[in-house]
């Protein structure tokens, strides 16, 4: 009885990894799919001319370089507005608060934050930043969005950064006799710097892609000139490969530009997040506590 | 010490970081006054009741009439569907990871998981419309690509990634004495996996199937892009639908500032702000409490 | 009956075995026989290779990547490193208690019918009555006969590890190895568990690898020294503890080095 309870056993387990395996290979089928048929049907239009000349013809020829630089201003825009915010709040929450209702509900406020849509931060920027504070559809205005949209994000990764500096180093500073300040500025931060680098630059390549905050608070469907100050509209890539795919002149002709700009979006922030993998990767091997 | 003692100072710092982490609540309230300032008026033209369950969507006919009901029932079995191939496909690879790769394998599992979790929304939703739909409607016959099932396979693909990522991580945080300790009273790999592993890793892997659910259903791109855009209450799965992101995304554009319709699109967000708002809660109560419980009684 | 190994009439023993942990060796020609029904303490410094050694005899080192086994280990007059040998089958044999209490997130009552569920044991009285007695054998049942549907995670750390005693129990198995059971716990727990170990030891064989020269002589029968390891000397506990054969023991015994 005892070895055919045990075959049985060995059958579901079987089974079992069978269909694990299938899982994994479904995910490889379907993601590796999707990126190697974007990568050969975008290869071809790509070029250096695509690259840094603006569109012609009413978007059916040319480039994309206003909306890569478009992209780029957006980057720096909301990681200059979230990174001093998330680093300072992760501080607090790191460093400062004690176990209290009121670090609860901004812990709740952190995770709903993170949790709201990207269509109702876009619908808010355009409600406060671009009417009510008059901003316009501008860099500002698509920079505070995304800045708040990644926020959390950069909050997430600054915490957990703190968190991993060993608590003896605050005990050897804070004997003797530094401020707990001085201790988190000078000893703290310091060691949690790599951390926070990577998070941001998770929350910079987030930023770079989403599409629906910026629609109606930074993204021009056209603008042959580059922006001027930070209160002009731009392009950006991911705004350009929808009104390319939906609302273009001549959609079907304009496939290879779609592809394109979809291969360089991908490329783009794909890359970013690479970097970033690799840079935590390498920080974790060096690190020497 | 200049005037300021340095407890002063001390207290002053503290102040300063506590107001800026204060930040993050105050946007959320932000968001919520200014989602309502603006969606208020709406129903100086129609009634909540016809807004949330009234069945035609037609925001500039003469006259027009706002019923969302078809809007949310699109949001809904859109990320209904996602979940379902979502959630087992995610959790399972998840296990292989935690559990069956080879740990070489695993490094570099790992990072492509997370990595893909960063593929941006609009390319998942340029692939299903210029790939997929072409497809789907030339192998089932269809009158168009666009539709529920299209828009379900990419949001599920968009979610995989993170749901995977997540309830790894819950995975390879149980305990290696849990594992050891099933092994030792002789209970083979599949068997420790699905009784005391994912078990124990529940609350994590709840939470992730949450919020993958909450992810799918405020995605805007993927839906706006290949569900259709029909705002009527389907029929069967082949049927396009327009969930409340896509309604928002394709119509703010075009509607005059301050009409009925740009308020009544506000008043949709503030239905979508609460329903993933919701999906938050529920899970952080469910990684909390099971985290405070210990995990009692399986 | 538990069947004897026939060449020495022990329940485990292990002939020439050398053991590796990617390229350092953690044993070295290893050969060693335990009595039925006797409570054998294995002792020696930090990293002398004890543990491993326990964790080999019913291989859950195999749970570990990278680690190689030469040589035989005999149970029931079977190689349990020859490739037809399940572990499973095993560890169902051979239980084991860790260092650390190590319950499952379940309730009591769960937590004992683990393993006995799961090779396919009977109807739910049978199992409560194997839950009283298994409880009864670790001198629990007084304490927790009232919350078996309660977590074991509440228990205190010395009732947590009595109650992974008796799940181990529970599996009814021939052998029970024991990794440092009260090195996590309280003096008064750490007691309990020695009287327990000497009640069982009617019924059971126990092999424990214990830090505590004190504990390995009052709870032991034979004691087993090791050294780098190596195998030093394996004697009867009182020998070892009176009179030791090599100087080496004896310097460790009396505290000299370790």
């Amino acid at each position: 009885m005892k070895s055919g309870n045990l075959r049985w056993r060995y059958i579901k387990q079987f089974l079992f990894f069978g269909l694990v395996k299938l899982a994994v290979a479904l995910i490889a089928l379907a993601l590796g799919g999707i990126l190697l048929y974007l990568l050969m049907q975008g290869y071809s239009a790509i070029s250096w001319d695509f690259l840094t000349k603006p569109p012609t013809d009413a978007m059916t020829k040319g480039g994309i370089m206003p909306a890569i630089i478009g992209t780029f201003y957006l980057m720096v825009g909301s990681i200059a507005v979230s990174l001093p915010l998330g680093v300072a709040s992760a501080v607090y929450l790191s460093e400062y608060s004690k176990k209290s209702r009121t670090l609860r509900i901004i812990r709740i406020g952190i995770n709903c934050l993170a949790g709201v849509p990207s269509i109702v931060f876009g619908l808010f920027g355009l409600g406060l930043f671009v009417v009510y504070l008059k901003f316009g559809s501008s860099i500002l205005a698509g920079s505070l969005t995304l800045g708040i949209l990644i926020l959390p994000t950069i909050i997430g990764a600054s915490e957990e950064a703190l968190k991993g500096v060993p608590q003896t180093f605050r005990e050897a500073s804070l004997a003797l006799g530094v401020s707990k300040w001085q201790t988190i500025y000078h000893i703290v931060l310091p060691n949690a710097l790599p951390g926070i680098l990577t998070g941001s630059i998770l929350g910079i390549g987030r930023a770079a892609g989403e599409t629906a905050p910026i629609m109606f608070t930074a993204a021009a469907f056209f603008t042959a000139r580059l922006p001027a100050s930070i209160f002009d509209e731009v392009m950006a890539l991911p705004y350009h490969i929808y009104v390319l795919a939906t609302a273009g002149t001549r959609i079907e002709e304009t496939r290879p530009l779609q592809y394109g700009t979809a291969l360089v979006l991908i490329a783009l922030v794909l890359g970013i997040n690479f970097v970033a993998i690799l840079f935590r990767s390498y920080t974790r091997r060096r690190k020497s506590w | 010490m200049t005037g300021i003692t340095r407890t002063t100072k001390e207290k002053i710092i503290k102040a300063f970081f506590f107001i800026i982490a204060a930040t993050s609540v105050i946007i959320l309230g932000l968001i919520i006054l200014s989602l309502f300032r603006e969606a208020w008026p709406i129903f100086r033209a129609t009634s909540m009741k016809d807004f949330l369950f009234g069945t035609e969507w037609y925001p500039t006919y003469d006259p027009p009439s706002f019923g969302i009901w078809p809007l949310i029932v699109g949001s809904l079995i859109v990320t209904v569907c996602s979940t379902l191939i979502a959630v087992p496909i995610g959790v399972l690879s998840a296990i292989y990871i935690s559990e069956l790769a080879h740990p070489r394998a695993k490094e570099i599992l790992k990072p492509v998981i997370e990595l893909l979790a960063g593929l941006p929304s609009v390319v998942l939703g340029f692939f299903g419309m210029v790939v997929l739909a072409p497809w789907l409607q030339d192998t089932f016959d269809l009158p168009t690509g666009l539709n529920i099932v299209n828009a379900s396979l990419m949001l599920a693909i968009m979610a995989i990634p993170t749901i995977s990522s997540i309830s790894e991580d819950a995975l390879y945080s149980v305990p290696r004495e849990f594992k050891e300790a099933s092994y030792a009273l002789g209970a083979t790999k599949y068997e420790t996996i699905v009784r005391v592993i994912v078990p124990a890793a529940l609350s994590g892997v709840s939470t992730a199937v949450i919020l993958g659910m909450s992810r799918a259903i405020g995605e805007t791109m993927v839906v706006l892009m290949v569900a259709g855009g029909a705002a009527a209450v389907p029929e069967s799965l082949f049927d396009s639908v327009r969930p409340m992101p896509a309604s928002i995304a394709a119509e703010m554009g075009e509607t005059p500032f301050r009409s009925d319709h740009y308020h009544a699109l506000f008043a949709i967000a503030v239905v979508l702000f609460f329903l993933t708002l919701a999906f938050n809660l529920i899970a952080d109560y469910v990684s909390h409490k099971f985290r405070e419980e210990g995990s009692a009684t399986l | 009956m538990v069947k004897l190994n026939e060449h020495d009439g022990s329940i485990i023993s292990v002939q020439d075995v050398n053991f590796y942990y990617g390229a350092s060796k953690a044993l070295t020609d290893i050969n060693m026989s335990f009595k039925k029904n006797q409570v054998t303490a294995l002792i020696g410094p930090s990293g002398c290779g004890k543990s491993t050694l326990l964790r080999l005899l019913n291989r859950m080192n195999d749970l570990i990547d990278g680690t190689r086994v030469e040589g035989r280990v005999y149970f029931e007059g079977k190689n349990i490193y020859d490739p037809h040998v399940d572990p499973v089958d095993i560890r169902r044999k051979i239980g084991m208690v860790f260092q650390k209490p190590n319950p499952f997130p379940k309730s009591i009552f769960n937590n004992i019918i683990y393993g006995p569920t799961l090779s396919g044991a009977g109807s739910r009285s049978d199992l409560s009555a194997l839950v009283e007695k298994s409880l009864k054998q670790s001198v629990l049942w007084d304490e927790v006969k009232d919350i078996l549907n309660q977590s074991a995670m509440r228990l205190s750390g010395g009732q947590q590890q009595r109650l992974c005693i008796a799940r181990a129990l529970a599996m009814n198995p021939d052998i029970l190895l024991m990794d440092e059971p009260t090195s996590a716990l309280d003096p008064i727990s750490t007691a309990k568990i020695e009287e327990l170990i000497d009640e069982l030891k009617k019924d059971y064989t126990i092999i424990i690898v214990t830090h505590n020269m004190q504990q390995a002589a009052r709870v032991s029968d034979e004691t087993g020294f090791f050294y780098l390891g190596k195998l030093i000397e394996y004697n009867q506990t009182a020998k070892i503890f009176t009179k030791p054969d090599l100087k080496q023991t004896e310097d460790y015994i009396t505290g000299r080095f370790g």
